[in-house]
Protein backbone atom coordinates (compact mmCIF):
# COMPACT_ATOMS: atom_id res chain seq x y z
CA UNK A 1 0.00 0.00 0.00
CA UNK A 2 1.28 3.71 -0.88
CA UNK A 3 2.93 5.33 2.37
CA UNK A 4 0.06 7.95 3.62
CA UNK A 5 -2.64 7.11 1.37
CA UNK A 6 -5.67 6.86 4.02
CA UNK A 7 -6.17 2.99 3.38
CA UNK A 8 -2.43 2.38 4.54
CA UNK A 9 -3.16 4.75 7.11
CA UNK A 10 -6.01 2.77 8.57
CA UNK A 11 -4.30 -0.04 8.67
CA UNK A 12 -1.21 1.64 10.35
CA UNK A 13 -3.20 2.51 12.97
CA UNK A 14 -5.87 -0.85 13.65
CA UNK A 15 -2.89 -3.45 13.60
CA UNK A 16 0.59 -2.08 12.89
CA UNK A 17 0.96 0.84 15.40
CA UNK A 18 -2.52 0.19 17.44
CA UNK A 19 -2.37 2.18 19.72
CA UNK A 20 -3.28 0.41 23.44
CA UNK A 21 -1.61 -3.28 21.79
CA UNK A 22 1.49 -2.00 20.24
CA UNK A 23 2.04 1.45 21.62
CA UNK A 24 0.95 0.76 24.94
CA UNK A 25 -0.66 4.48 24.96
CA UNK A 26 -3.61 5.71 26.72
CA UNK A 27 -3.88 3.87 30.20
CA UNK A 28 -5.83 5.55 32.07
CA UNK A 29 -9.00 5.47 29.65
CA UNK A 30 -8.03 1.47 28.92
CA UNK A 31 -8.16 0.28 32.25
CA UNK A 32 -10.87 2.65 33.46
CA UNK A 33 -14.03 2.39 31.28
CA UNK A 34 -13.30 -1.65 30.26
CA UNK A 35 -15.97 -2.37 32.57
CA UNK A 36 -18.23 -3.38 30.66
CA UNK A 37 -18.33 -3.99 26.43
CA UNK A 38 -20.63 -0.91 25.34
CA UNK A 39 -19.04 1.37 27.50
CA UNK A 40 -15.74 0.53 25.96
CA UNK A 41 -17.16 0.77 22.22
CA UNK A 42 -18.68 4.44 23.46
CA UNK A 43 -15.13 5.60 24.58
CA UNK A 44 -13.76 4.10 22.04
CA UNK A 45 -15.62 6.01 19.20
CA UNK A 46 -15.57 9.62 21.30
CA UNK A 47 -11.96 9.30 21.46
CA UNK A 48 -11.99 8.37 17.79
CA UNK A 49 -14.21 11.39 16.21
CA UNK A 50 -12.18 13.99 18.75
CA UNK A 51 -8.97 11.85 17.42
CA UNK A 52 -9.80 12.63 13.62
CA UNK A 53 -11.67 16.06 14.29
CA UNK A 54 -8.42 17.60 15.83
CA UNK A 55 -5.61 15.70 13.50
CA UNK A 56 -8.20 17.71 10.50
CA UNK A 57 -8.07 21.11 11.90
CA UNK A 58 -4.35 20.69 13.50
CA UNK A 59 -2.85 19.31 9.90
CA UNK A 60 -4.92 22.34 8.56
CA UNK A 61 -3.26 24.84 11.29
CA UNK A 62 -0.05 23.77 10.81
CA UNK A 63 1.44 26.03 8.95
CA UNK A 64 0.02 29.13 10.67
CA UNK A 65 0.80 27.92 14.70
CA UNK A 66 3.62 29.38 15.50
CA UNK A 67 6.53 26.41 16.52
CA UNK A 68 6.91 27.75 20.30
CA UNK A 69 3.84 27.79 20.90
CA UNK A 70 2.57 24.71 19.50
CA UNK A 71 1.71 22.42 22.16
CA UNK A 72 -0.43 24.89 24.10
CA UNK A 73 -2.16 25.84 20.82
CA UNK A 74 -2.86 21.69 20.19
CA UNK A 75 -4.42 21.99 24.14
CA UNK A 76 -6.90 23.96 23.29
CA UNK A 77 -8.11 22.96 19.88
CA UNK A 78 -8.28 19.39 21.32
CA UNK A 79 -10.09 20.07 24.36
CA UNK A 80 -12.77 22.27 22.29
CA UNK A 81 -13.75 19.05 20.54
CA UNK A 82 -13.68 16.92 23.64
CA UNK A 83 -15.85 19.71 24.98
CA UNK A 84 -18.08 19.48 22.42
CA UNK A 85 -18.54 15.87 22.29
CA UNK A 86 -18.64 16.34 26.07
CA UNK A 87 -21.88 18.80 25.32
CA UNK A 88 -23.55 16.32 22.64
CA UNK A 89 -23.36 13.20 24.38
CA UNK A 90 -24.68 14.76 27.19
CA UNK A 91 -27.91 15.71 25.27
CA UNK A 92 -28.58 12.86 23.21
CA UNK A 93 -26.76 9.56 25.10
CA UNK A 94 -27.09 10.70 28.45
CA UNK A 95 -26.69 7.10 29.61
CA UNK A 96 -23.49 7.15 28.27
CA UNK A 97 -22.78 10.18 29.42
CA UNK A 98 -23.24 9.02 33.00
CA UNK A 99 -21.26 5.64 32.51
CA UNK A 100 -18.24 7.25 31.22
CA UNK A 101 -18.10 10.35 33.72
CA UNK A 102 -14.79 12.00 34.13
CA UNK A 103 -13.24 9.96 31.92
CA UNK A 104 -14.63 12.18 28.50
CA UNK A 105 -13.02 15.74 29.79
CA UNK A 106 -9.55 13.66 30.49
CA UNK A 107 -9.90 12.60 26.88
CA UNK A 108 -7.95 15.87 26.41
CA UNK A 109 -4.72 14.53 28.15
CA UNK A 110 -4.87 11.07 26.40
CA UNK A 111 -1.46 10.63 24.98
CA UNK A 112 -2.81 9.12 21.84
CA UNK A 113 -4.49 12.49 21.05
CA UNK A 114 -1.49 15.20 21.72
CA UNK A 115 1.10 12.53 20.28
CA UNK A 116 -0.80 11.56 17.36
CA UNK A 117 -0.88 15.59 16.26
CA UNK A 118 2.70 15.86 17.36
CA UNK A 119 4.14 12.74 15.58
CA UNK A 120 2.11 12.87 12.50
CA UNK A 121 -0.97 15.89 12.02
CA UNK A 122 1.36 18.48 12.63
CA UNK A 123 3.75 17.12 9.56
CA UNK A 124 1.21 15.36 6.92
CA UNK A 125 -1.69 16.74 4.79
CA UNK A 126 -5.13 17.37 5.91
CA UNK A 127 -6.49 14.16 4.46
CA UNK A 128 -4.19 11.55 5.35
CA UNK A 129 -4.14 13.55 8.54
CA UNK A 130 -7.58 12.63 9.27
CA UNK A 131 -7.63 9.03 8.19
CA UNK A 132 -4.79 8.73 10.69
CA UNK A 133 -6.97 9.97 13.55
CA UNK A 134 -9.70 7.46 12.02
CA UNK A 135 -7.49 4.62 12.24
CA UNK A 136 -5.89 5.09 15.26
CA UNK A 137 -9.26 5.73 16.87
CA UNK A 138 -10.46 2.20 15.62
CA UNK A 139 -7.53 0.80 16.73
CA UNK A 140 -8.28 2.11 20.45
CA UNK A 141 -12.12 1.17 19.88
CA UNK A 142 -11.32 -2.05 18.41
CA UNK A 143 -8.90 -2.96 21.64
CA UNK A 144 -10.58 -1.52 24.57
CA UNK A 145 -13.67 -3.16 23.34
CA UNK A 146 -12.07 -6.55 22.95
CA UNK A 147 -11.01 -5.99 26.48
CA UNK A 148 -13.97 -4.87 27.56
CA UNK A 149 -15.84 -7.53 26.34
CA UNK A 150 -13.56 -10.09 27.87
CA UNK A 151 -14.14 -8.60 31.25
CA UNK A 152 -17.86 -8.23 31.13
CA UNK A 153 -17.58 -12.12 30.15
CA UNK A 154 -15.66 -12.73 33.22
CA UNK A 155 -16.86 -10.79 35.46
CA UNK A 156 -20.71 -10.66 34.62
CA UNK A 157 -20.95 -13.47 32.19
CA UNK A 158 -22.78 -11.79 29.45
CA UNK A 159 -21.25 -9.78 26.57
CA UNK A 160 -23.05 -6.46 25.87
CA UNK A 161 -25.79 -7.05 28.32
CA UNK A 162 -26.54 -10.42 26.66
CA UNK A 163 -26.48 -13.21 28.65
CA UNK A 164 -23.55 -16.01 27.22
CA UNK A 165 -22.39 -17.96 30.17
CA UNK A 166 -25.03 -20.27 31.20
CA UNK A 167 -26.73 -19.41 34.33
CA UNK A 168 -24.87 -22.06 36.28
CA UNK A 169 -21.78 -19.56 36.08
CA UNK A 170 -20.99 -17.48 39.03
CA UNK A 171 -19.61 -14.40 37.81
CA UNK A 172 -15.85 -13.83 38.90
CA UNK A 173 -17.29 -9.80 39.92
CA UNK A 174 -13.76 -8.93 40.61
CA UNK A 175 -13.06 -8.90 36.86
CA UNK A 176 -15.20 -5.68 36.67
CA UNK A 177 -13.81 -4.17 39.68
CA UNK A 178 -10.60 -2.09 39.73
CA UNK A 179 -8.41 -5.12 40.36
CA UNK A 180 -9.28 -6.94 37.64
CA UNK A 181 -8.06 -4.58 35.19
CA UNK A 182 -4.67 -4.71 36.42
CA UNK A 183 -4.89 -8.10 36.17
CA UNK A 184 -6.18 -8.44 32.74
CA UNK A 185 -3.55 -6.53 31.26
CA UNK A 186 -0.70 -7.90 33.13
CA UNK A 187 -1.37 -11.16 30.93
CA UNK A 188 -1.88 -9.46 27.98
CA UNK A 189 1.02 -7.35 28.45
CA UNK A 190 2.79 -10.94 29.54
CA UNK A 191 1.37 -12.05 25.94
CA UNK A 192 3.23 -9.09 24.66
CA UNK A 193 6.10 -9.66 25.45
CA UNK A 194 6.16 -13.65 24.23
CA UNK A 195 5.23 -12.21 20.96
CA UNK A 196 7.87 -10.35 20.69
CA UNK A 197 10.45 -12.26 22.13
CA UNK A 198 9.60 -14.61 18.89
CA UNK A 199 10.21 -11.74 16.43
CA UNK A 200 13.75 -11.20 14.85
CA UNK A 201 15.69 -8.41 17.03
CA UNK A 202 15.70 -5.75 14.70
CA UNK A 203 11.40 -5.68 14.01
CA UNK A 204 10.99 -5.16 17.99
CA UNK A 205 9.31 -2.08 18.60
CA UNK A 206 10.87 -0.57 21.92
CA UNK A 207 8.32 2.07 21.79
CA UNK A 208 6.81 1.07 25.54
CA UNK A 209 5.73 4.03 27.34
CA UNK A 210 4.64 3.06 30.79
CA UNK A 211 8.18 0.75 31.32
CA UNK A 212 10.35 3.90 30.72
CA UNK A 213 7.81 6.17 32.34
CA UNK A 214 6.78 9.58 30.36
CA UNK A 215 9.69 11.33 30.35
CA UNK A 216 11.56 8.57 28.15
CA UNK A 217 8.56 7.98 26.21
CA UNK A 218 9.25 8.58 22.25
CA UNK A 219 5.82 10.36 22.07
CA UNK A 220 6.44 13.53 22.33
CA UNK A 221 2.95 14.36 23.41
CA UNK A 222 3.34 12.56 27.06
CA UNK A 223 6.93 13.24 27.83
CA UNK A 224 6.60 17.02 29.26
CA UNK A 225 7.87 18.23 26.55
CA UNK A 226 4.78 20.90 26.70
CA UNK A 227 6.49 23.42 28.03
CA UNK A 228 10.01 22.82 27.29
CA UNK A 229 9.39 24.79 23.74
CA UNK A 230 6.94 27.14 24.99
CA UNK A 231 9.62 28.69 27.29
CA UNK A 232 12.68 28.36 25.08
CA UNK A 233 13.62 31.68 23.18
CA UNK B 1 -14.74 19.54 59.96
CA UNK B 2 -16.28 16.26 60.21
CA UNK B 3 -17.44 17.03 56.75
CA UNK B 4 -14.25 17.92 55.08
CA UNK B 5 -12.25 14.63 57.53
CA UNK B 6 -14.63 12.46 55.28
CA UNK B 7 -13.72 14.00 52.14
CA UNK B 8 -9.91 13.41 53.18
CA UNK B 9 -10.59 9.95 54.03
CA UNK B 10 -12.56 9.64 51.16
CA UNK B 11 -10.27 10.71 48.41
CA UNK B 12 -6.98 9.09 50.10
CA UNK B 13 -7.51 5.50 50.44
CA UNK B 14 -11.23 4.62 49.73
CA UNK B 15 -11.34 5.59 46.66
CA UNK B 16 -7.72 5.82 46.30
CA UNK B 17 -6.57 7.69 42.84
CA UNK B 18 -4.65 5.55 40.88
CA UNK B 19 -5.95 2.31 42.78
CA UNK B 20 -9.70 2.41 41.70
CA UNK B 21 -9.94 5.59 39.90
CA UNK B 22 -6.98 4.77 37.51
CA UNK B 23 -5.62 8.48 37.38
CA UNK B 24 -1.97 8.83 36.99
CA UNK B 25 -0.97 5.80 35.88
CA UNK B 26 1.88 6.81 34.03
CA UNK B 27 3.80 8.23 36.79
CA UNK B 28 2.40 5.43 39.00
CA UNK B 29 4.09 2.42 36.78
CA UNK B 30 7.10 4.98 35.71
CA UNK B 31 8.27 6.53 38.83
CA UNK B 32 8.22 3.58 41.38
CA UNK B 33 11.82 1.65 40.65
CA UNK B 34 13.10 3.45 44.04
CA UNK B 35 11.61 4.14 47.15
CA UNK B 36 13.28 7.87 47.56
CA UNK B 37 12.25 9.14 43.53
CA UNK B 38 8.29 7.82 44.21
CA UNK B 39 8.71 9.60 47.65
CA UNK B 40 10.10 12.90 45.56
CA UNK B 41 7.11 12.41 42.90
CA UNK B 42 4.73 12.13 44.97
CA UNK B 43 5.62 15.30 47.37
CA UNK B 44 5.61 17.28 43.83
CA UNK B 45 2.53 15.42 42.86
CA UNK B 46 1.15 16.56 46.44
CA UNK B 47 2.55 20.12 45.90
CA UNK B 48 1.04 20.60 42.39
CA UNK B 49 -2.20 19.13 43.05
CA UNK B 50 -3.19 20.69 45.90
CA UNK B 51 -2.26 24.66 44.01
CA UNK B 52 -3.58 23.50 41.13
CA UNK B 53 -7.13 22.59 42.97
CA UNK B 54 -6.96 25.71 44.91
CA UNK B 55 -6.77 27.80 41.46
CA UNK B 56 -9.06 26.18 39.59
CA UNK B 57 -11.69 26.18 41.81
CA UNK B 58 -11.55 29.34 42.57
CA UNK B 59 -11.78 30.41 38.71
CA UNK B 60 -14.89 27.75 38.44
CA UNK B 61 -16.38 29.79 41.75
CA UNK B 62 -15.51 33.32 40.73
CA UNK B 63 -15.08 33.61 37.13
CA UNK B 64 -17.15 30.70 35.23
CA UNK B 65 -19.96 30.89 37.45
CA UNK B 66 -20.69 34.15 37.08
CA UNK B 67 -20.53 34.33 33.67
CA UNK B 68 -22.66 31.33 33.12
CA UNK B 69 -19.54 29.58 31.27
CA UNK B 70 -19.38 26.47 33.08
CA UNK B 71 -19.10 24.86 29.68
CA UNK B 72 -15.58 26.08 29.36
CA UNK B 73 -14.09 24.32 32.00
CA UNK B 74 -12.29 21.65 30.74
CA UNK B 75 -10.05 24.37 28.24
CA UNK B 76 -9.88 26.69 31.18
CA UNK B 77 -8.92 23.98 33.37
CA UNK B 78 -5.67 22.34 31.51
CA UNK B 79 -4.34 25.54 30.37
CA UNK B 80 -4.44 27.12 33.56
CA UNK B 81 -2.68 23.59 34.93
CA UNK B 82 0.01 24.17 32.22
CA UNK B 83 0.27 27.42 33.00
CA UNK B 84 0.62 26.78 36.63
CA UNK B 85 3.13 23.58 36.27
CA UNK B 86 5.05 26.00 34.29
CA UNK B 87 5.09 29.11 36.79
CA UNK B 88 6.16 26.97 39.40
CA UNK B 89 8.64 25.32 38.11
CA UNK B 90 10.14 28.74 36.95
CA UNK B 91 9.48 30.29 40.47
CA UNK B 92 11.03 27.46 42.31
CA UNK B 93 13.76 27.37 39.93
CA UNK B 94 14.77 31.41 40.91
CA UNK B 95 13.87 31.33 44.75
CA UNK B 96 14.02 28.18 45.70
CA UNK B 97 17.07 26.09 44.28
CA UNK B 98 16.73 23.32 47.19
CA UNK B 99 13.03 22.76 46.62
CA UNK B 100 13.48 22.62 42.64
CA UNK B 101 16.88 20.40 43.05
CA UNK B 102 14.37 18.10 44.64
CA UNK B 103 11.00 18.19 43.25
CA UNK B 104 12.67 20.10 39.62
CA UNK B 105 13.00 16.80 37.24
CA UNK B 106 9.31 15.70 38.29
CA UNK B 107 7.52 18.43 37.41
CA UNK B 108 7.84 18.08 33.62
CA UNK B 109 5.87 15.19 34.46
CA UNK B 110 2.68 16.29 36.20
CA UNK B 111 1.08 18.01 33.37
CA UNK B 112 0.27 14.93 31.24
CA UNK B 113 -0.37 13.68 34.66
CA UNK B 114 -4.15 12.93 34.14
CA UNK B 115 -4.81 13.21 38.34
CA UNK B 116 -4.40 16.82 37.94
CA UNK B 117 -7.46 17.56 35.27
CA UNK B 118 -8.61 14.47 36.93
CA UNK B 119 -9.37 16.38 40.56
CA UNK B 120 -10.14 19.59 39.49
CA UNK B 121 -13.15 18.05 37.41
CA UNK B 122 -14.37 16.06 39.83
CA UNK B 123 -14.34 19.07 42.63
CA UNK B 124 -16.96 20.67 39.49
CA UNK B 125 -18.56 17.60 39.64
CA UNK B 126 -19.29 17.10 43.46
CA UNK B 127 -19.69 20.54 43.51
CA UNK B 128 -17.26 21.63 45.88
CA UNK B 129 -16.41 24.38 47.31
CA UNK B 130 -12.82 26.15 47.38
CA UNK B 131 -11.80 24.60 50.74
CA UNK B 132 -13.29 21.38 50.05
CA UNK B 133 -11.86 21.39 46.86
CA UNK B 134 -8.29 22.14 48.08
CA UNK B 135 -8.95 19.19 50.67
CA UNK B 136 -9.71 16.77 48.01
CA UNK B 137 -6.91 17.77 46.51
CA UNK B 138 -4.56 17.24 49.08
CA UNK B 139 -5.59 14.47 49.76
CA UNK B 140 -5.99 12.68 46.30
CA UNK B 141 -2.31 13.49 46.34
CA UNK B 142 -1.44 11.88 49.43
CA UNK B 143 -3.59 8.79 48.55
CA UNK B 144 -1.31 9.19 45.51
CA UNK B 145 2.04 9.10 47.29
CA UNK B 146 1.01 6.33 49.67
CA UNK B 147 0.49 4.31 46.69
CA UNK B 148 3.50 5.22 44.77
CA UNK B 149 5.88 4.77 47.68
CA UNK B 150 4.02 1.38 49.00
CA UNK B 151 4.43 0.10 44.99
CA UNK B 152 8.09 1.27 44.86
CA UNK B 153 8.90 -0.72 48.43
CA UNK B 154 7.49 -3.81 47.06
CA UNK B 155 9.16 -3.32 43.47
CA UNK B 156 12.55 -3.18 45.56
CA UNK B 157 11.96 -6.54 47.31
CA UNK B 158 10.33 -7.90 43.69
CA UNK B 159 14.07 -7.27 42.65
CA UNK B 160 15.01 -10.31 44.38
CA UNK B 161 12.38 -12.54 43.38
CA UNK B 162 12.33 -15.18 40.33
CA UNK B 163 9.95 -14.28 38.45
CA UNK B 164 8.87 -15.96 34.93
CA UNK B 165 10.56 -14.57 31.92
CA UNK B 166 7.43 -13.16 30.17
CA UNK B 167 6.15 -11.86 33.70
CA UNK B 168 9.40 -9.62 34.37
CA UNK B 169 8.81 -5.74 34.00
CA UNK B 170 5.86 -4.19 33.38
CA UNK B 171 3.03 -7.45 33.61
CA UNK B 172 4.11 -8.39 37.10
CA UNK B 173 4.09 -4.37 38.50
CA UNK B 174 0.55 -4.80 36.97
CA UNK B 175 -0.40 -7.81 38.97
CA UNK B 176 0.81 -5.87 42.49
CA UNK B 177 -0.90 -3.71 41.21
CA UNK B 178 -3.91 -5.89 40.75
CA UNK B 179 -2.87 -7.31 44.33
CA UNK B 180 -2.81 -3.69 45.74
CA UNK B 181 -6.12 -2.48 44.43
CA UNK B 182 -7.79 -5.73 46.78
CA UNK B 183 -5.97 -4.43 49.36
CA UNK B 184 -7.27 -1.05 49.49
CA UNK B 185 -11.09 -2.58 48.98
CA UNK B 186 -10.34 -2.98 53.04
CA UNK B 187 -10.56 0.58 53.21
CA UNK B 188 -13.91 0.88 51.60
CA UNK B 189 -16.20 0.21 55.10
CA UNK B 190 -14.63 3.42 56.76
CA UNK B 191 -17.11 5.81 55.57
Amino acid sequence: MKANSPGERLYNGIIKENPTFVLVLGMCPTLAVTTAAINGIGMGLTTTVVLALSNLFISLLRNVIPDKVRMPAYIVIVASFVTMVQLLLQGFIPALYDALGIYIPLIVVNCIILGRAESYASKNGPVSSIFDGIGMGLGFTLSITILAAFRELIGAGTVFGFQVMPSAYEPATIFILAPGAFFVLAFLAAIRAKLQDKRPKEEQKPVHCMEGGCASCGNEGCSGKFYDNTVKK
Amino acid sequence: MKELLIIAVGAAVVNNVVLSQFLGLCPFFGVSKKIETAAGMGGAVIFVITLSSLVTSLIYQFLLTPLNMEYMQTIVFILVIAALVQFVEMFLKKSMPALYESLGVYLPLITTNCAVLGVAVINVQKSYNVLQGTVNGFATALGFTISIVLMAGLREKMEYNDVPKYFQGFPMVLLTAGLMAIAFFGFSGII
